[in-house]
């Protein structure tokens, strides 16, 4: 039987802040930044928002429009590079908060901005094998760039949640397959609370090649060529990579627009694929189809090729916010708040 | 607050899960082992439940002179929020700003961080409320 998305949810926090507004601190050009990376603006988290709470409002959206037991979820997997805690899971408060807890298999996982597909890919497998009749996988990043750096004009906050099933799915997987070397281009080690980079490296060997890869195996094994799809969904560090990597793949600027949230919220790690697939089935029609690649820094790609269903007109999308609707009621932060909501000022005690 | 105080709390804390009383149908937020209505005919007919989350805004007050941890977002608001189960819930006002909360505004709790134990101590959760779009 075959194997799809039943429901999906979204989040972003509703605070922004402007490259322009960066660069003022820093002495840079933040509105050339801005212009070479294709981002007006980046969401930032209240100070009372980390990765469970984000987690926690994208899967309840994601429960709330569709009529589904919690108690019949069988796994829930948090993928981030930005868990509250070293140790102690994400994945036991979200399900708690959805009321899925206890009987589920639950963890957190981590591979740079493609965690959440990497749990996608794992529930998949559960659900395709029937162990499991629902299972949620969720992507989600409050991701932090040091002050001053590059990174800070990009790294934001965002995420959503998947429930993947077999019954009235909205959206089916028609395959999956990942792209996966060791590529040291983006690094945080233990401990250290902004993460390092290798500078142009993280271009051509490691974002390119490997997303290239794994979208050109992913149309190799499915026959099909980029005239197939009507969306693509690529990983956004940024807003240029996916548009030159589209392009690259023989994909037309139309295709990937839709998926493509950078250029408004900037770079949310591990909830970029997920809400750039979020913002696709938000206006989806039976029949079309996607093409989706996440990237991972260390490196590695996953792709799904992905169906449409007839289900989804039947799909009570306006029971949670749609990905327009979160880009709507927004406020623009100085760089002063925006030090202090994420902590970039040192207290006392 | 103890880490085991907040734990066993959590299902109120997360999701609103308050008392009704079999006797006389009234509800009550927080839990509670008896219905003061009723008293001893509410003996064993207390039943969990839960809060739709849904409210208006029964009065508020935003707050100046803040705790030394919440000195990040002063200042804030507080507000009783009457819930749609007629229950009266007391919690944070959150993404809204403050010369736009109303008498009567309608709300919907969500999760969000209500406090920590310092850098090295646990992460409490809990509902706080925001406006609804309706
Ligand atoms: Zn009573």
């Amino acid at each position: 039987m075959d194997v799809g998305i039943v429901s999906y949810g979204a989040y972003v926090p509703r605070f922004r802040i402007t490259p322009t507004e960066i660069g003022r601190v820093w002495g840079q050009d933040g509105k050339a930044m801005g212009k070479g990376l294709f981002i007006n603006g980046k969401s930032v988290p209240s100070p009372d928002e980390d990765v469970i709470t984000i987690s926690t409002s994208a899967a309840r959206s994601m429960l709330r429009r569709v009529d589904v037991n919690p108690a019949d979820i069988g796994a829930l997997y948090v993928g981030s590079e930005s868990h509250p805690y070293a140790v102690k899971p994400t994945g036991t408060v979200v399900a708690e908060a959805i009321e899925a807890s206890p009987e589920l298999c639950v963890a957190d996982l981590e591979f740079a901005c493609k965690a959440g597909t990497a749990g996608i890919q794992m529930v998949m497998g559960m659900v395709g094998s029937g162990m499991i009749r629902y299972g949620v996988a969720i992507g989600a990043d409050t991701s932090q760039g040091a002050p001053g750096d590059a990174l800070e004009y990009s790294a934001s906050a965002g995420g959503a949640a998947f429930l993947i099933g077999r019954e009235d799915i909205i959206a089916r997987f028609n395959g999956t397959l990942s792209f996966t070397t060791d590529t040291p281009d983006f690094w945080r080690r233990e401990g250290q609370p902004y993460p390092s980079h290798g500078g142009r490296f993280t271009g051509e060997p490691a974002y390119f090649k490997h997303v290239g890869e794994a979208a050109r195996r992913m149309m190799d094994r499915m026959g099909t060529s980029p005239g197939d799809y009507n969306h693509i969904v690529l990983h956004q560090p940024n807003g240029k990579f996916p548009q030159r990597m589209a392009s690259m793949l023989g994909f037309s600027n139309e295709q990937v627009t839709r998926g493509l949230l950078t250029p408004m919220i900037g770079n949310t790690y591990s909830g970029a694929v997920p809400l750039g697939l979020a913002a696709v089935l938000d206006v989806a029609s039976p029949g079309e189809r996607i093409l989706v690649v996440a990237y991972g820094s260390g490196a590695g790609s996953d792709a799904f090729d992905i169906t449409v269903t007839d289900a989804i007109k039947e799909f009570n999308r306006a029971a949670a916010p749609t990905i327009d609707g979160l880009m709507e009621n927004t406020r623009e932060l100085d760089y002063a708040t925006y030090a202090k909501y994420r902590g970039k000022i040192l207290m006392k005690g | 607050m103890t880490v085991a105080r907040f734990w066993r709390d959590i299902s109120s804390r997360y999701n609103l899960y308050g008392t009704k009383c079999a006797a006389c149908d009234r509800i009550y937020f927080p839990v509670r082992q008896i219905c003061p209505e009723c008293r001893r005919s509410s003996i064993g007919k207390m039943e969990r439940y839960k809060l739709s989350g849904k409210g208006k805004v029964y009065s508020f007050s935003v707050v100046h002179d803040a705790p030394p941890q919440m000195s990040v977002i002063r200042p804030y608001a507080v507000a009783i929020v009457e819930m749609e189960e007629g229950v009266k819930v007391t919690g944070q006002l959150v993404d809204v700003d403050l010369e736009d909360i109303d008498i009567g505004m309608s709300v919907e709790a969500v999760l969000r961080k209500i406090g920590d134990e310092g850098p090295d101590g646990v992460i409490n959760y809990g509902f706080k409320f925001t406006p609804r779009l309706d």
